[in-house]
């Protein structure tokens, strides 16, 4: 489950603020911070997306080649404290190895453990810079399904 | 803010209505009225929850820049009793623990920088690692870190960074007491081993500013301020160790509420019992990523002063003051005529002690400590001397920016980063910053008006203005 995902499926960042905000983009206002909401046809895709929506935060994912892998796994039964694990363990990843993420997949096994994987490469002068998200908050924290549709929020801390 | 909710408790003090429960909720909103219209509802729905914590001493306050943040407001103020079941907050002292400012005044004038502003810019942008993905020039090896977070500010200096008499000049003389870097976590460590002396994204700058007008004559000679002086700020603070610290502790902290009975109107403001072995640990780490800051602060202090010392030979840089504005330290204060020993969460709040605070160094007893204002790129800062009725108002509290007025997404949408930059060059601010994005948000119109919460801080009682500072060089992340 959301294997594969395609990087591109949220706005590219290379002009950053440039770009004026639209209709259907992955963020909702939040004052200090900035507001996360993703869906997808599983809960894993919508935790993929909502990946791909913090990292494009700080670049254009379409600009960060795969060269290196680094995979995670946590418990965690909650499953609005799992997309805050998610969403913090793979920034902590980033800051620890100096790696920009550029494509992240996610599964969960019947035992409830999630493994995680992210694709990035080490930061070049090249990649456009956005902002740094430091960590994933309980705010507006949120994962719904309805609809046969996975939705999940939460707000960065940046 | 739907004033109608609040009512007026003297100049710049607001309560809150009694609603169905016909008593009033223990909080006070610092400001004049125009800035609290301005607030969001959810400021208030996040104070009034604060106060619902176990043991809140006094009131739960914000302060006249508040905005809404998670859990906490942003700008909020709220002591616990240990005795009384008091609690510990990851969240109410924030992700980035100890951020604050520190600024240095030089004995340089506009009218000798004036023609090296750009090439200083140019510079400080090359020497001073900020942004995304940007590591620090000076990696430290983990056991080295852990001396860092025991040691501050003077271990620092005591490493070649910054002078002795920096020491006198920071809060807690440089070193925080009581910190316990075996509750850090390794991550958090090896997060930070290349981040120190990095500045950061968001709204962290450094800033090269000139004394542009001065309030209060005798405050400003104490300060050692002149007009048309050069002063240089950095606003930082624990960088990964502190989000780290943050993220491993809320987690903790939400996960262990339910043994320890306290009802969380929000889980954002997951917290632990002070006399518990999860809020003592949580303490030990707190305190040593307040070292860190201090420590982080010193060495891009030092950074800075190299920097300048090679373009004006001659120059002397001294630390003016350091404060950090995300913080929750144990301190004594009076309420109703006793003396109780209290936690005290200041989130995105400074610090502000009265003349005479026996913390304060000798030099600042006179006019009280100096508590800073920072505004955003364009806008312009604030310097502001402690009051003595602020201990009775708000813990000797007070503001620490201009405060968001509207979110990054609508600034996005309004400004573009050229468009910010080109325009604030124009009016002879040089801004320096890898990401147009970052400008874009921290657009000066994205904040409230400094002069606005300057003002509302004395109306309120919390610290009276001394000079204001109007910006020539910004480094942004």
């Amino acid at each position: 489950m959301g294997k594969g995902a395609a990087p591109k499926k949220n706005r590219p960042l290379p002009e950053g603020a440039d770009l004026p905000a639209s209709k259907g983009d992955p963020y909702f206002p939040h004052d200090a911070d900035i507001g996360i909401a993703t869906c997808g046809k599983t809960l894993e895709e919508a935790f993929v997306r909502a990946a791909e929506a913090a990292f494009s935060l700080m670049t254009d994912l379409s600009t960060v080649h795969p060269l290196q892998t680094v995979d995670l796994s946590f418990v965690e039964p909650d499953e609005e404290l799992a997309l805050v694990t998610w969403i913090n363990r793979l920034l902590t990843e980033s800051d620890i190895r100096r790696l920009a993420f550029g494509r992240f997949e996610l599964e969960r096994n019947a035992a409830g453990r999630w493994h995680g994987r992210a694709f990035g490469e080490p930061w070049r002068e090249t990649h456009p810079r956005g902002i740094e998200v430091k960590g994933a908050t309980l705010s507006h924290l949120s994962v719904k399904h309805e609809g046969g549709l996975w939705t999940v929020r939460l707000v960065v801390d940046v | 803010m739907d004033i109608s909710r609040l009512e007026n408790l003297g100049p710049g003090r607001w309560g809150v209505i009694p609603g169905t429960e016909k008593k009033r909720p223990p909080v006070v909103l610092f400001g004049t009225e125009p800035l609290i219209r301005e607030m969001d509802d959810k400021v208030l729905e996040q104070i009034v929850n604060t106060s619902r914590l176990p043991g809140l001493a006094g009131a739960a306050m914000t302060m006249p820049d508040a905005h809404w943040g998670y859990g906490f407001p942003i700008g909020g103020v709220a002591a616990f009793d240990p005795g009384q079941g008091g609690v510990i907050s990851a969240g109410g002292v924030g992700f980035d623990i100890s951020c604050g400012i520190r600024t240095l005044r030089t004995n340089l004038t506009i009218d000798r920088a004036a023609p090296s502003l750009e090439p200083l810019a140019d510079e400080l942008q090359r020497r001073v690692p900020a942004g995304v993905g940007q590591g620090s020039s000076f990696p430290f090896s983990l056991p080295e870190l852990g001396r860092i977070m025991e040691g501050g500010a003077i271990w620092a200096v005591e490493n070649g960074f910054g002078e002795k008499a920096d020491l006198d000049r920071i809060e807690e003389g440089g070193c925080m007491p009581g910190a316990r870097p075996e509750s850090v976590s390794e991550k958090a460590k090896i997060r930070q081993q290349e981040e120190m002396g990095t500045l950061g994204s968001g709204n962290h700058y450094m800033e090269v500013q000139v004394v542009d007008k001065i309030q209060d004559p005798n405050a400003a000679k104490a300060f050692g301020l002149f007009e048309g002086q050069i002063l240089v700020s950095l606003h930082c603070g624990s960088r990964g160790l502190g989000h780290q610290i943050g993220t491993d502790y809320m987690m903790d902290f939400v996960k262990a509420a339910p043994p320890w009975k306290i009802a969380l109107p929000d889980r954002e403001l997951a917290c632990a019992p002070i006399r518990s072995e999860a809020g003592q640990r949580y303490i030990g780490a707190m305190n040593a990523a307040i070292n860190v800051a201090l420590a982080n602060r010193q060495i891009l202090s030092q950074t800075v002063r190299n920097v300048m010392e090679e373009i004006f030979p001659g120059i002397v840089l001294h630390t003016l003051y350091d404060v950090s504005h995300n913080t929750c330290k144990e301190e004594t204060h009076r309420i109703n005529g006793k003396s109780r020993r209290l936690w005290v969460h200041r989130k995105g709040a400074t610090r502000a002690l009265g003349p005479g605070h026996p913390s304060l160094p000798s030099a600042y007893r006179s006019p009280g400590q100096p508590v800073f204002i920072g505004g955003s790129m364009g806008s312009g800062s604030w310097i502001l001397a402690g009051v003595s009725q602020s201990e009775e108002l708000s813990f000797s509290s007070a503001s620490h920016g201009a405060g968001r007025s509207m979110s990054r997404h609508e600034a996005l949408r309004r400004f573009s980063g050229r468009t910010v930059k080109k325009e604030l060059s124009s009016r002879g601010i040089h801004i320096r910053s890898n990401s147009l994005r970052g400008i874009a948000e921290e657009a000066p119109g994205a904040y409230k008006d400094i002069d606005l919460v300057a003002e509302a801080t004395e109306i309120s009682g919390l610290a009276r203005r001394v000079a204001f500072l109007r910006p020539r060089v910004c480094l942004k992340g």
